[in-house]
């Protein structure tokens, strides 16, 4: 039997509006997915801390606060630090669209803005986990 | 008479049916096809609506409503620096906005400072970056506080908020006695739905109503806490769980209220509620006349109170964010304009209209300009305010308010039968209750039982939105080399003798926190040094997630 996707969905920073996070995580996991859900008001360290120690294929960060140019790419660098540079990041939230391409070159695979329907992100992790 | 109606309705209903096959209805349509007097039943017009302005309030807690005075105009305003936001006051005040409602960042928010590592990235960024004494005196320059009336978004440091304000007053030479706003202080839905928590829930309540003695003695006409559903219904709430949660908030605040020793007479006519006008017109007006109903029958017959304003549910409402679309952001100009038309009839005390631009970032001052326009135009052009409660009497709406109400009180035992709100909480019941409504609307969304204009139908390939306002990083840097400067200057000795008197202040539970915040304001320690004292002593909610 094929291996389950193992998804970390986490919301770093101080933001607590956790509506979307907790709506795509229960939709990843009616896909059939293995979803952590981290809670809300964790640091990039605690993110990634998590991330390896449940041994995630993918991580989803939802953002709404406007600090995702920082935290975002954050995730990612601790990430690659503590040597998991391999793992399907994805981000989602209130997010300028003048912010994505920034957001793709500091190695997050793809960003979700409001309006997206949540079988587009199972299609994108299904096509996109190696 | 009766009967002949049923006798038609029946006829009516057979005629229908037979053509539905011909013309068929929508499907999932939420209400009946039509009302009538039968929905209503033995409808007693004394018990259920009564008069404006007297028990129990359906129809509005003023004798003529906005026929004397409109609702307050209250834009929710606030990013980056106090001398950012102070602009944006002073601009939103000469464009006839009637009050202020400050927003702050999140850092100022669960109190921490902006020099503290945990600010990284958040300064300034949801609202205004609030450290000290110091930058609410800039953050109110120029702006008599004799004079506006101030709602202030904070909750677990709603205290050490407060007292900078009554601080800044007393700099511009105002007796805390002439203050007028409100401090939202509202710490149970940040457990259920919003996430600014800081304390466990027992300090934090009595630090809830340490805010309430201290102000029905020294801050008589402020309004000590707001209820808010709002969040609650952002979270993904229906319309009946938002008043539902909330009322059974508002009873637990009087329970932890009653138990420090207080009378109900004295703090129940300054609470004040929050509700969010979403875009079911009707179903929202309902909702509006619903609550004031549950709420005053709550306050005379379960707590007691007999003074009238005791019984009264005064509310400030926001359209809804959430109901926001990034997705031709020009179509959010008329949902908000909906959303108004049914605070309005609804009949709200103060209302903040949300701008186009919000499902994308922070609003531009254009945009606010046109949100703040739509609630002048609903005032002054639409003849929805020249009445009052103009929709009562009609059979549907009337029997969506019977409904909201019911479900409203078998919410509220429920809650009651767990133990009361802070327990419902704990166990994570009404987060619960909130999450699988915000999972049945996405996928009512995606499987398009609901249509989202320009979401799920009509959509259209467009460019990416311009003009976007964007607070700066060097905000951040900016507001920590005040914190700097500021713990240069002032006098650390004083700083430090306020911070421990506060300190022995808290480890007794019996002591009223206020004065000694007061004292620590006043000598310039940081939000984040009184916070720090607090989460010392009282250290930190952890929450429990399922989903």
């Amino acid at each position: 039997m094929e291996k389950r996707i193992r998804v970390l969905v986490a919301k770093p920073g101080l933001d607590g509006h956790d509506r979307g996070a907790k709506v795509v995580a229960r939709a990843l996991r009616d896909a059939g997915f293995e979803v952590i859900y981290t809670g809300i008001r964790l640091t990039p360290e605690q993110i990634a801390e998590a991330a390896l120690q449940e041994d995630v294929d993918v991580v989803a960060m939802s953002l709404l606060s406007g600090a995702h140019n920082t935290l975002f790419p954050k995730v990612v660098a601790v990430l690659k630090e503590k040597g998991a540079a391999g793992k399907l990041i994805i981000g989602g939230g209130v997010i300028p669209e003048a912010d994505i391409a920034g957001l793709k070159a500091a190695g997050v695979s793809e960003v979700f803005t409001p309006g997206t329907p949540t079988s587009q992100i199972v299609e994108y992790i299904k096509a996109n986990v190696k | 008479m009766a009967n002949e109606l049923k006798a038609k309705l029946e006829a009516y209903t057979a005629k229908v049916e037979k053509s539905l096959a011909k013309n068929p209805e929508r499907v999932n349509l939420a209400h009946n096809r039509l009302y009538t007097p039968l929905d209503l039943g033995d409808f007693d017009y004394e018990a259920k609506l009564g008069i404006p302005g007297e028990y129990p309030f359906t129809r509005g807690v003023q004798p003529t409503m906005y026929r004397g005075r409109f609702w307050t105009m209250r834009m929710y305003a606030g990013f980056s620096t106090a001398e950012e936001s102070n602009k944006r006051y002073r601009y939103l005040l000469e464009s006839g906005g009637t009050g202020l409602s400050c927003a702050f960042d999140l850092p100022t928010q669960i109190g921490y400072d902006s020099d503290d590592p945990i600010s990284e990235g958040e300064i300034g960024k949801v609202g205004v970056a609030i450290d000290s004494l110091r930058d609410m005196e800039i953050l109110f320059d120029q702006i008599d506080l004799g004079k506006v009336s101030t709602s202030m978004t904070i909750n677990a440091p709603a205290s050490v908020l407060l007292a900078m304000y009554i601080a800044v007053a007393e700099k511009q030479g105002v007796p805390a006695d002439k203050l007028n706003g409100t401090i939202q202080n509202d710490i149970l839905k940040e457990y259920a739905a919003r996430g600014t928590y800081i304390f466990p829930p027992k300090p934090s309540m009595r630090l809830i109503t340490n805010i309430f003695e201290y102000c029905s003695k020294n801050v008589p006409n402020w309004n000590t806490i707001s209820i808010s559903g709002y969040h609650i219904r952002e979270a993904g709430s229906t319309a009946s769980q938002e008043i539902a949660f909330t009322i059974a908030d508002g009873i637990a605040y009087c329970d932890a209220a009653i138990k420090a020793g207080l009378k109900i007479d004295d703090f129940a006519g300054r609470l004040s509620f929050f509700w969010n006008a979403h875009n079911n017109v009707l179903e929202e007006v309902a909702k509006f006349r619903a609550s004031r109903r549950v709420w005053a029958k709550v306050m005379k017959e379960r707590f007691g109170a007999t003074n009238p304003k005791s019984w009264m549910l005064r509310v400030h409402t926001q359209t809804a964010g959430s109901m926001l679309t990034a997705q031709q952001p020009e179509n959010n100009v008329v949902r908000v304009a909906l959303q108004t038309a049914a605070a309005v009839l609804g009949g709200t005390q103060s209302l903040h209209t949300n701008s186009k631009d919000e499902a994308l970032a922070l609003p531009t001052e254009a945009s606010v300009r046109v949100a703040l326009r739509t609630q002048q135009i609903v005032a002054y052009e639409s003849g929805l305010a020249d009445v009052v409660d103009p929709l009562g009497g009609s059979y549907y709406v009337e029997a969506l308010t019977d409904q909201i109400e019911k479900e409203c009180w078998e919410y509220i035992k429920k809650i009651d039968d767990i133990g009361g709100a802070v327990v419902a909480i704990e166990k994570g019941y009404i987060q619960k209750e909130i999450q699988d409504s915000a999972y049945k609307w996405q996928m009512d969304v995606e499987s398009k039982k609901r249509i989202i204009v320009g979401v799920n139908q009509f959509q259209i390939k467009e460019e990416a939105p311009e003009g976007l306002l964007r607070v700066d990083a060097s905000v951040g840097e900016f507001q920590k080399s005040k914190v700097a400067k500021l713990k240069a200057e002032r006098d650390n000795a004083a700083v430090a003798e306020k911070l421990a008197a506060l300190e022995v202040a808290c480890k007794d539970e019996h002591v009223n926190l206020m004065p000694f915040i007061l004292d620590a304001v006043r000598v310039y320690a940081t939000l984040g040094e009184i916070c720090g004292v607090m989460r010392k002593v009282f250290g930190l909610y952890q929450a429990h997630t399922t989903l």
